[in-house]
């Protein structure tokens, strides 16, 4: 089946690529203005039919907030729920279901002052009794959430999660219907983003206790964002209509929107040029030149919260206890071919860890302003220092999983560790459930890929990943010293300091090489021009309610 | 008659056993599990997952939990699609699957007949040679091949049809896809019927029924037609398989929400439950789809006696 997946990707992509020298080569008579689409340009006719139809990459295991993970149901929970905040399109904290918010001086007590407005798609109000209740549904262990963890920064979210708790310790209080509390661990700076994660969104507890697994089904589902689900068909679509109940349903334009589940990137091109779609969830990277030649002006490329890299496994040789050689690696890695040449959509080349977070100053090695040449040159060195030779080569070997695209960069790396310092790398693809297992045993694995995406706009959600008791720390590095540093942060109340520390932090990283950062990602994906009010930004959080669509 | 299909009836259940055992013992095997992903779970929280689902009991028990619950018609709850039930899933999946196998059966039937028995009267002409060679290039031009071609000609550039999708449910969203599943199909039955046909109209009652004078029309609706169809009649159980398994992929292709897309999902996802049902599922319905041929067999050549 494998084999067959991948000759059809080929093909079609050869199919695509061929066809692009044909008259007709698919381009929309009125893909121009891409002002249109970003800027939320006035005077432009709006369609009769408001109707957003989009990609969105693989079917959603459950509409359940709480129980759900992955970019495709969160997407569609925007839409269905609104937490406490909420974002604008450009990504900013924005009121959601509370209208403003005091913070104690010690920034550990949150009191959110919900909206008297707020109801439920059913009519109910919505009251700080139900974010209680949902934020104890959220940890407690009997839900069965994934993603629980999370929520630790709120008081006792992990002895409750732990089962060690009842879920009535949670430090989350009503005071009374409009009223909540929140009372946290730690000042922790990222709280009222954390709040848009699905993990936070408000439930309806007499439906879930009505209906129990299967309140978040269609005809069942009792919510308090912007649309209502109107039909969901599994591997198919979700479509979601207008919730008249939403507080700010008279600034709403769009009618219905359409979640189509399409895995297959080449499908979804096709579907979306055949008109089928607005929007799309990802873009196949054989298909960039393509676009950028027919469709440039539906094309939009935007930094996205994520690193891509390539980790050590430290706890076995030849990369323990040997820094030199692990350095030598990463400087022989030239990122702006990588960038340029092999991924070439705009990614950024990384030589630090975390990407740029709001109010923290990216870190970098010395040599990141060196040129690939000097880099070269003391790769050998380090290299030979490592005790490695043209003699005695390294050989290395990088597991990747099954991926067009991780092979195309595998196979870059490895041609460029060969002509500068002569290893030998084999690569080793596997498929992606295996590819998990083989890299968390830490026993085969050498080199790994990988991709880490922050769950929130802070520098913590990529730092805290190489804590020495983190289990998806794979490389299985441990610092006591960035331990410390961390731990240091998460109790500093002083945004400035903190990030001073978290920085501190990243260079103890750099300068051990514990991975070699490739590059930080961006979205791309095609929006037709009669998208209006769509701003890319840097969690790819977008709201529905923020969507018009222009006569077309 | 009763007797032999009594005794295949006995025969199924083993076969079904051994089937449902193997698919068990397979998919737990394939390493990674159902829990895995990019952001690992917390230990705690794992144990609880495994717990819920029943996974950290021995394998025996697990096996035997889950023959139980089949007895009673339940599929187990889909480790992936939370919300669901696999029997729910299966019961949503397989109309569209069958509506998309089924009519890719009839298409392929109707249109492999006629070409078939077209061939076989023409034979050794232009046309026997058109439909044959059109046959050979239906055999072998692979599916997944095929289907992305024709969404790129008649969705993309002519925008005729839709390229993926059901749609609103209309027969619009079907016309691909259908063609796509019964191409190789058509070709495989316009042969056997051009072969079948052409060594019944050489035998000797077809001549007699010609040398009474007959019309031609009479001589092959009334007597060829039924003997040439008997290979077309027990190739309808492999053909049954070989729509389910050109399904997986033309549906995974189309983006239709049938069985064959639960089926490569929840292998991928390591959805036990939703892997194991639907080849519980599919191999009930192939065993029972051969059983029904060799029925059907019977009755149809005089000369088959159980």
């Amino acid at each position: 089946m494998n084999i067959l997946v991948k000759n059809m990707v080929v093909l079609t992509a050869a199919l695509l690529i061929g066809s692009c020298s044909g008259p007709d080569s698919g381009s929309e008579p009125n893909s121009s203005n891409p002002a249109a689409r970003v800027g939320g340009q006035s005077g432009n006719e709006l369609a009769e039919r408001q109707v957003f139809r989009k990609g969105n990459g693989a079917e959603p295991q459950t509409l359940d907030p709480h129980r759900a993970e992955g970019v495709p149901s969160s997407n569609i929970q925007r839409d269905l729920f609104e937490g406490l905040t909420s974002e604008a399109p450009n990504g900013k904290i924005i009121p959601g279901a509370a209208e403003r918010w005091d913070i104690s001086d010690d920034l550990r007590v949150y009191t959110f002052y919900l909206r008297p407005d707020a109801r439920w798609s059913n009519g109910d109000p919505v009251t700080a009794h139900d974010f209680e209740y949902s934020l104890k549904r959220s940890v407690d262990p009997a839900t069965l959430s994934r993603y629980s963890a999370i929520l630790y920064p709120i008081e006792n979210a992990e002895a409750v999660a732990n089962g060690k708790k009842s879920p009535q310790a949670l430090g989350v209080t009503a005071l009374d219907d409009l009223t909540l509390e929140i009372r946290l661990n730690a000042p922790t700076p990222y709280f009222l983003g954390l709040l848009t994660h699905s993990t936070t969104l408000p439930v309806h507890q007499a439906s879930v206790e009505k209906y129990g697994s299967k309140f978040s089904r269609a005809g069942n589902l009792v919510n308090n964002g912007a649309y209502t689900l109107d039909a969901w068909v599994v591997q198919s679509h979700i479509k979601l209509v207008r919730n008249p109940m939403y507080w700010d349903n008279a600034r709403t334009t769009v009618e219905e929107v359409y979640y189509y589940a399409i895995e297959n990137q080449d499908a979804e091109l096709k579907r979306y040029r055949a008109d089928e779609l607005d929007f799309t969830y990802e873009l196949p990277y054989k298909q960039l030149t393509w676009v950028r030649n027919n469709l440039a002006g539906e094309l939009v490329i935007a930094p996205y919260l994520g690193s891509y890299f390539y980790g050590f496994n430290v706890t076995r040789p030849p990369f323990r206890d040997n820094r030199n050689l692990r350095l030598a690696l990463s400087m022989a890695v030239d990122r702006d071919i990588i960038t340029g040449k092999v991924t070439g959509a705009g990614e950024i080349p990384a030589y630090g860890w975390i990407p740029a977070v709001t109010g923290y100053r990216q870190q970098k090695p010395e040599w990141a302003d060196w040129t690939q040449q000097q880099r070269n040159a003391e790769a050998k060195r380090l290299y030979r220092e490592a005790g490695y030779s043209d003699e005695k080569p390294l050989e290395v070997e990088i597991l990747y999983n099954t991926h067009q695209n991780h092979k195309r960069i595998a196979v870059a790396i490895a041609s460029m560790w060969k002509q500068s310092l002569g290893v030998k790398v084999s690569l080793v693809n596997q498929e992606w459930k295996v590819f998990l297992e083989t890299r968390k045993a830490k026993q085969t694995t050498k080199i790994y890929r990988a991709g880490w995406i922050g769950d929130y706009n802070d520098p913590n959600s990529f730092a805290e990943l190489r804590l020495s008791y983190n289990k998806q720390n794979d490389t299985g590095y441990g610092n006591p010293e960035y331990d410390a540093l961390l731990e240091q942060a998460a109790q500093e109340g002083n945004l400035k300091k903190r990030a001073e520390l978290i920085e501190a932090a990243e260079r103890i990283l750099i300068d051990d090489a514990v991975s070699i950062p490739i590059y930080f990602y961006v979205t791309k994906r095609l929006v037709k021009p009669w998208v209006r009010g769509f701003e890319p930004n840097i969690l790819d959080h977008h709201y529905t309610k923020d969507i018009q669509i222009l006569k077309h | 008659m009763i007797r032999y299909a009594i005794q295949r009836f006995l025969g199924a259940i083993p076969t079904l056993l051994i089937l449902i055992a193997l698919a068990f013992i397979m998919i737990r095997v394939a390493p990674g599990g159902p829990f895995d992903a990019e952001k690992q779970l917390l230990p705690e929280i794992e144990a609880n997952l495994r717990a819920a689902y029943h996974l950290d009991e021995p394998l025996v028990q697990q096996f035997g939990r889950y023959l139980y619950a089949l007895i009673q018609g339940d599929f187990g709850p889909s480790f992936q699609y939370r919300d669901h039930t696999v029997t729910e899933l299966i019961m949503d999946g397989f109309p569209v699957s069958l509506r998309l196998g089924g009519l890719a059966m009839l298409l392929a039937l109707i249109v492999g007949v006629s070409l078939g028995t077209l061939a076989a009267f023409r034979q050794n002409t232009p046309t026997d040679y058109t439909v044959m060679g059109v046959a050979m290039t239906g055999i072998s031009i692979p599916n997944f091949v095929m289907a992305p071609l024709m969404i790129l000609l008649f969705a993309v550039y002519l925008k005729w049809l839709p390229a993926g999708g059901l749609g609103d449910g209309g027969i619009a969203n079907l016309v691909l896809p259908v063609i796509a599943l019964a191409l190789p199909q058509i070709a495989y039955v316009a042969r056997l019927t051009r072969g079948s046909m052409i060594e019944v109209l050489r035998s000797n009652f077809i001549r007699t029924a010609s040398a009474q004078g007959l019309p031609m029309r009479t001589v092959i609706v009334q007597h060829a037609l039924k003997p040439a169809l008997l290979p077309v009649i027990s190739y309808i159980g492999p053909a049954t398989a070989a729509i389910i398994t050109g399904s997986v992929v033309i549906e995974q292709i189309f983006g239709v929400p049938g069985l064959g897309r639960y089926f490569v999902q929840g292998a991928l996802n390591r959805d036990y439950t939703l892997v194991m049902g639907v080849v519980v599922f599919y191999g009930v319905l192939i065993i029972s789809f051969n059983f029904l041929v060799d029925l059907l067999y019977g009755w149809l050549d005089p000369r088959v006696k159980y």
